[in-house]
């Protein structure tokens, strides 16, 4: 716990990674090198014994996040994600492999200085929650703002209100309190929050979930204006495709813990390699069309892996040869990886008859219901 | 209800409106809305009132014994009548006022400081510390708030500053168990490991955004817990343990009338009045005060 002010001077060369510039551009903002996250439950084992067990929220994760991509995270519930994001915030150690940060390791980097503190911010889901129901709306900007040192504090109101507009608020919410604020307004403030501190990467978990669909559109909106100006680096856990197609290039589907499948969101959503990433643009629903192939039973608990490919009990293609050795996450196209052993071909799976393929794209007009139109 | 907060919002100009309209009757009528907390409120600001002028009021002096006027009832000269030694309950039931409310206010800030300072060490800290910290506030609870105080007045002797030190100190355990459940809930909360993300330091998260979030539900904790104070406080002088004898106080004038009950019941019947009127306008009082700050209860209107 040294402090930020003594740490910064007596860095040794390698630190020079953290500095603008040079060799920091084309290092990979947040690398994740076989992460595992192992947490120990222990259960009821007959009368009066506990058993104890351990279970792979994370297991061996690979992601690397370059400077100004934007990815979307998309998975079930209890595919690893939020804990996936736990561990890029240095809220949590992996078990196994390592979490970089600019190269280096998220927890020393958290702790040698705030840098990564301002640099790395984070929109949560639950936005009313994240925000201290004691202070106002003002108060709560200004937090990161005075805290980072980014202005005194005759300037603070300045630019309360500047964030304030940039997100669409209107300038006399900055005395009220989060209670008396719309569920919209509220991750508003959240994001105004998240800006204040002026961060190059964004994560955002489930940010637009839960709202009506123009806030929704709203945000959305807000959000991918924001990361043109200022180049962000975008990191956007969802489960709505539709979102991940409209705000993010990049996209990584997790289940039980692993990432299936990764490539840019296009071609990925377009053509799906991994019979799951099929199963869940499948089961989206789409304008004037049932839900043709919905995806059978639940997620395994992690705690009773299928033996060989976890995705095997589910996998309408499955084979014999799925359930004998676990598949790993390989090349098969440009940019493009998949974990199966026998991934599905563009050709092979049309996602819907009646879509044209080329149609997918981030061209696609400003309204997201557009986009999600298109894609979903 | 995501839909209808969020049906607010897409304009935000109707969301103003909305928002306005619902605050503005809300602040203007807690006293309309509420009229038996308004009456709460007047009595207990009579009593107050009382103590604080206590001589200008009080028709008679409190402790001036004489004769002529014993144990007469109520009405005549002596409104309230007069107990055995021909003093004038009215005068003693004002100037009682103020050891009353002295007592229970002094009492309670001594037990919400120590319950404080107890509960926030115990929600902070954790291992050996946190288990030693749980046993101390475990020990005060085991005894009645009742039996601590006259053990304390026991080791200190009698008098007011002890009576208000003894009923401070039993009202330790209560006061820092509630604050110590309301710190572990807040330091759960998403706003926390939001500053925490922020490398906000420490100390900072405690004092910025732990305290201020303890601090709204203790005040409403005072308020309901100065009648507890001013009943301990009583029983302990009932007991002739608390104060000494020529004070004029409520449960030793309710003592002293105990003996006379059969003939001159409002000797003690006055006194009893006072404290229970007092403690029922507290707790409506208290009870009015925690469903204002308390914002769940709030929403359920």
């Amino acid at each position: 716990m040294t402090k930020p002010g003594t740490a910064a001077p007596a860095a040794s060369p390698a630190q020079g990674t953290n500095a603008p510039g040079t060799g920091a551009s084309d290092r990979p903002v947040f690398e994740l090198l076989d992460v595992e996250k192992r947490f120990t439950v222990s259960r009821p084992a007959g009368f009066l014994k506990r058993e104890k067990r351990s279970l792979a929220a994370l297991d061996g994760v690979r992601l690397t996040v370059r400077r100004g991509a934007s990815i979307a995270l998309v998975g079930e519930s209890g595919s690893g994600k939020s804990t996936l994001l736990r561990v890029l915030l240095g809220l949590a150690e992996p078990s196994d492999g390592k979490a970089l940060y600019l190269g280096q390791p998220v927890k020393e980097v958290r702790a040698k200085s705030r840098d990564f503190a301002r640099s790395v911010a984070m929109i949560y889901q639950d936005a009313r929650a994240s925000l201290d129901p004691r202070m106002t709306v003002s108060a709560l900007i200004a937090e990161p703002l005075l805290h980072f040192g980014l202005c005194g504090r005759e300037a603070v109101g300045e630019r309360v209100a500047a964030l304030l507009t940039r997100v669409g608020l209107p300038a006399e919410i900055a005395g009220r309190y989060p209670a008396a604020l719309s569920g919209g307004q509220v991750r508003r403030v959240a994001i105004a929050r998240a800006l204040a501190a002026e961060p190059t990467v964004l994560i955002a978990d489930e940010a637009v979930s839960g709202l009506d669909v123009s806030t929704q559109a709203q945000l959305l909106n807000l959000l991918r204006g924001l990361k043109r100006e200022m180049g962000l680096t975008l990191l956007f856990i969802t489960h709505d495709l539709g979102v991940a197609s409209y705000l993010c290039e990049e996209i990584a589907i997790m289940y039980l813990g692993r990432i299936v499948e990764t490539g840019p969101t296009d071609a990925v959503l377009s053509a799906p390699a991994h019979p799951y990433s099929l199963a869940l643009r499948r089961a989206a629903p789409e304008f004037f069309a049932p839900i043709t192939d919905p995806l059978e039973g639940e997620i395994p608990s992690p705690l009773d892996l299928p033996p060989g490919c976890r995705f095997a009990t589910r996998c309408p293609f499955v084979e014999d040869d799925c359930r004998s050795a676990e598949p790993i996450l390989a090349p098969v196209a440009r940019g493009r990886t998949v974990a199966c052993r026998h991934p599905l071909n563009a050709e092979d799976s049309p996602v819907s008859p009646q879509m044209p393929a080329p149609a997918v794209t981030h061209a696609v007009g400003s309204r997201p219901g557009e986009g999600a139109e298109v894609s979903a | 209800m995501a839909v209808s907060e969020a049906s607010l919002d897409p304009s935000v100009v109707p969301a103003e409106k909305a928002a306005g309209t619902t605050k503005k009757p809300r602040r203007r009528s807690v006293f309309l809305r509420r009229p038996f907390f308004s009456l709460a409120l007047l009595v207990a600001l009579g009593f107050v009132v009382c103590a604080v002028f206590a001589p200008y009021i009080a028709p008679y002096d409190p402790t001036v014994q004489s004769i002529e006027a014993m144990m007469q009832p109520p009405g005549g000269a002596h409104l309230l009548g007069t107990d055995s030694f021909g003093k004038d309950i009215l005068s003693r039931i004002i100037f009682g006022a103020r050891y009353a409310l002295t007592i229970g206010v002094f009492a309670v800030l001594i037990g919400a400081c120590g319950g404080l300072v107890l509960g926030v060490a115990a929600g902070l800290s954790t291992g050996w510390l946190e288990w030693a910290l749980m046993r101390l506030i475990d020990s005060i609870l085991a005894l009645p708030s009742l039996i601590l105080a006259i053990a304390v007045i026991a080791i200190l002797g009698q008098g007011v500053d002890k009576v208000i030190l003894a009923v401070g100190i039993s009202l330790v355990g209560p006061f820092s168990r509630t604050v110590r459940s309301d710190v572990l809930q807040v330091k759960a909360q998403l706003f926390i490991e939001a500053a925490h993300l922020m490398s906000i330091p420490r100390l900072t998260v405690i004092r910025r955004h732990i305290l201020p979030n303890v601090f709204f539900p203790l005040l409403v904790q005072i308020t309901v817990r100065i009648s507890e104070a001013i009943l301990v406080s009583s029983s302990l002088s009932f007991l002739g343990i608390g104060v000494s004898p020529p004070t004029p106080d409520w449960g030793l004038m309710i003592a002293e009338g105990r003996g006379f009950v059969s003939f001159a019941p409002w000797m003690s019947g006055m006194p009893g009045m006072a404290l229970a009127i007092l403690l029922v306008a507290l707790a409506i009082v208290g009870d009015a005060v925690r469903e204002e700050f308390d914002p769940k209860m709030k929403r359920a209107q």
